[in-house]
């Protein structure tokens, strides 16, 4: 990972739309008059005729693409994440969810790296109510690469996708060849001092933790969950039996996000401890991005502290 | 103009929806009379004149989406003069074992083609359909009936809005207009009305007629087929619990089933009309 070569992940959202819209005329995006900062702008001017902007309506947007999935179409609905998820919560549930219709949800500037707009945009609740959600599949990909495998891939899965994807450019950490999985974690290292949770922007995060905890010779693994539904029970397991520590790590409440899920499976395989790093149950601020990431501690210089006090 | 042949012909299979949903709430002991005796002339003539549906899962199929999904024993109760659904199997309405939901299931129920219950979303949903048919340029039409109490939803004219904003002539909405929602009448829950002056101004061709007169049902089709560049709504006066004396106009009969002696004096009515 070279931590200089950044993009962020609507960017990378943006621009796989317009490589999918290329092989599959089915492909559909919607936007509630966002399409310049969730990036569905690249794909509007490339298929103008398959892309509708919905305006500033984002309950008519994800019903719109229900009926539009019903005639086969694959629509992608595209907004801030707070909007898309939280706005439009009962017409995801019961026009999508339930009728499990092939719609795809991407829910860009999810988080609190959203920065300066402040807490009334940072979505810190979206992976925990998509996830709620029965026949919904929850993604957030950490980086360039992956966003563009997720958005391929919830193309070729029939029925509800959710994307979180990010605002702020993040490091770009897989190589083009890398191949993923949905459902199936990523592994970094073998360390056993501690296992490292990661998602999304705090993927990067948690490598930069890693190899800087190497130094001082404590040997840390980190996984990305680019899938948080359905979450991948059997990496969680063997961490759990392998390392000494574990912590999850989510720019997300830590209520009812990757933590959650991953303590439903500790509590319920293999019992363990289990430190939940994120949001602790409040609303974000306005502030730069990367400040505000230090201010609510979730930088690699926190994780390393964490880590740091298990090994005193 | 209907002759009389066909005027008696849709007379006959509205009886009999009337009927099978009079059944269907009093087996089920719960479900919704009153909106769904409102709209069974309109389906009558749309699913025995208007639309054409070669089969449920033609492509080429007209749609219709209930928005109004509590309504579902009207729906059911067409679909299985249909052919569509056995009509035996409308006595299972609502039973544990059943697939005829309380409110419409697309994945349950050929015929249906769309979820629906919440409210207020129906409309968006017609518009993706509408908006698929014009993407593919294919000559189905959809219709879409939503209450006249549900059009207080605000999503409702967020979807009024683009149906007119995309040209979705091939898009037709039937307001059933029975003055009645669940907390009272509508004028003094939450006034909706005008109904007709609100479509038109987001851009709306509107036509305001009798919903249980065949003959103004199918004209207003036929204007809604000829116009171009724009939907068009139907504001279809009605009478909510249309065809049972003691439910007609009758707010408490919006969702409830009628007990033994309400039952036999329903199929009496029936008879009489
Ligand atoms: C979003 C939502 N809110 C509330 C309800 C409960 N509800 C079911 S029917 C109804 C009244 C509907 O009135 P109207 O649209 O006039 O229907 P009709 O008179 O034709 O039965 C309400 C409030 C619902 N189904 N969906
Ligand atoms: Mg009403």
């Amino acid at each position: 990972m070279d931590i200089n070569n950044k993009k962020a992940t609507r960017q990378s959202y943006g621009e796989a739309l317009v490589e999918l819209g290329k092989i599959n005329e089915n492909i559909v995006v919607l936007d509630a008059d966002l399409a310049e900062a969730t990036k569905t702008k690249l794909f509007k001017e490339e298929f103008p005729d398959r892309f509708f902007d919905m305006g500033i309506a984002e309950q008519d947007m994800i019903s719109t693409s229900a009926g539009l999935a019903t005639c086969g179409k694959i629509p992608f609905a595209t907004s801030f994440a707070v909007f898309a998820t939280g706005r439009a919560y009962d017409q995801i549930r019961n026009n999508i969810c339930y009728p499990n219709l092939n719609v795809k949800i991407c829910g860009t500037h999810a988080g609190i790296t959203v920065g300066e707009d402040g807490a009334t945009h940072q979505m810190l609740e979206d992976i925990n109510i998509m996830r709620g959600l029965p026949n919904m599949i929850v993604m957030s990909p950490s980086d360039d690469i992956q966003t563009k495998w997720a958005v391929k891939e919830a193309s070729k899965i029939k029925g509800p996708v959710y994307i979180r994807v990010a605002r702020l450019a993040t490091p770009i950490i897989y190589d083009e060849k890398t191949e993923f999985e949905v459902g199936k974690a990523v592994m970094f290292g073998e360390g056993k001092d501690a296992t490292i949770f990661a998602t999304g922007t705090m993927v990067a995060e948690a490598l930069k933790a890693k190899e800087e905890l190497e130094k001082e010779n404590i040997f840390v693994r980190v996984v990305d969950f680019h899938t948080i539904k359905p979450i991948d029970k059997e990496i969680i397991i063997k961490c759990a039996k392998e390392t000494k520590k574990l912590i999850s790590i989510e720019e997300h409440n830590i209520i009812g996000g990757l933590g959650t899920a991953i303590s439903e499976v500790l509590v319920e395989n293999y019992p363990k401890n289990l430190v939940r790093m994120g949001m602790k149950d409040c609303f974000g601020k306005s502030g730069n991005a990367i400040k505000l990431l230090e201010y609510f501690k979730l930088t690699s210089k926190d994780i390393i502290k964490i880590v740091s006090q298990f090994s005193d | 103009m209907l002759n009389d042949i066909e005027l008696q012909n849709f007379k006959n299979i509205a009886h009999n929806v009337r009927q099978s949903i009079i059944e269907m709430v009093y087996n089920a002991k719960s479900g919704h009379p009153g909106g769904s005796l409102s709209i069974t002339d309109i389906l009558t003539v749309l699913y025995f004149k208007e639309m054409n549906i070669a089969s449920p899962d033609d492509e080429n199929r007209d749609r219709l989406v209930l928005s109004k999904g509590h309504c579902s024993t009207a729906l059911y109760a067409i679909l299985a003069e249909k052919g569509f659904i056995p009509k035996e199997d409308l006595k299972t309405f609502r039973k544990i074992d059943s697939y005829l939901q309380g409110h419409p299931d697309m994945n349950k129920i050929p015929g249906v083609d769309m979820t629906t219950g919440s409210l207020g979303q129906g409309l968006s949903v017609s518009n993706g359909m509408a908006i698929a048919g014009k993407l593919d340029k294919k000559d189905y039409r959809v219709y879409c009936i939503l209450g006249d109490g549900e059009i207080e939803e605000g999503q409702i004219w967020e979807s009024a809005m683009t149906s007119a904003h995309y040209k979705l002539d091939n898009l037709c909405v039937i307001v059933d207009n029975n003055n009645l929602q669940i907390d009272g009448k509508i004028e003094e829950v939450m006034n909706s009305i005008p109904i007709d002056k609100k479509f038109e101004s987001f851009g709306f061709n509107t036509i305001v007629i009798n919903g249980h007169d065949y003959n103004q049902i199918l004209d207003a089709f036929e204007i809604a087929k000829q116009t171009k560049g724009k939907p068009t709504a139907i504001i279809a006066k009605t009478i909510k619990g249309k065809g049972i004396s003691y439910m007609e106009n009758k707010v408490e009969w919006h969702g409830k089933a009628p007990n033994d002696d309400e039952y036999k004096l329903a199929i009496q009515d029936l008879m009489n009309i």
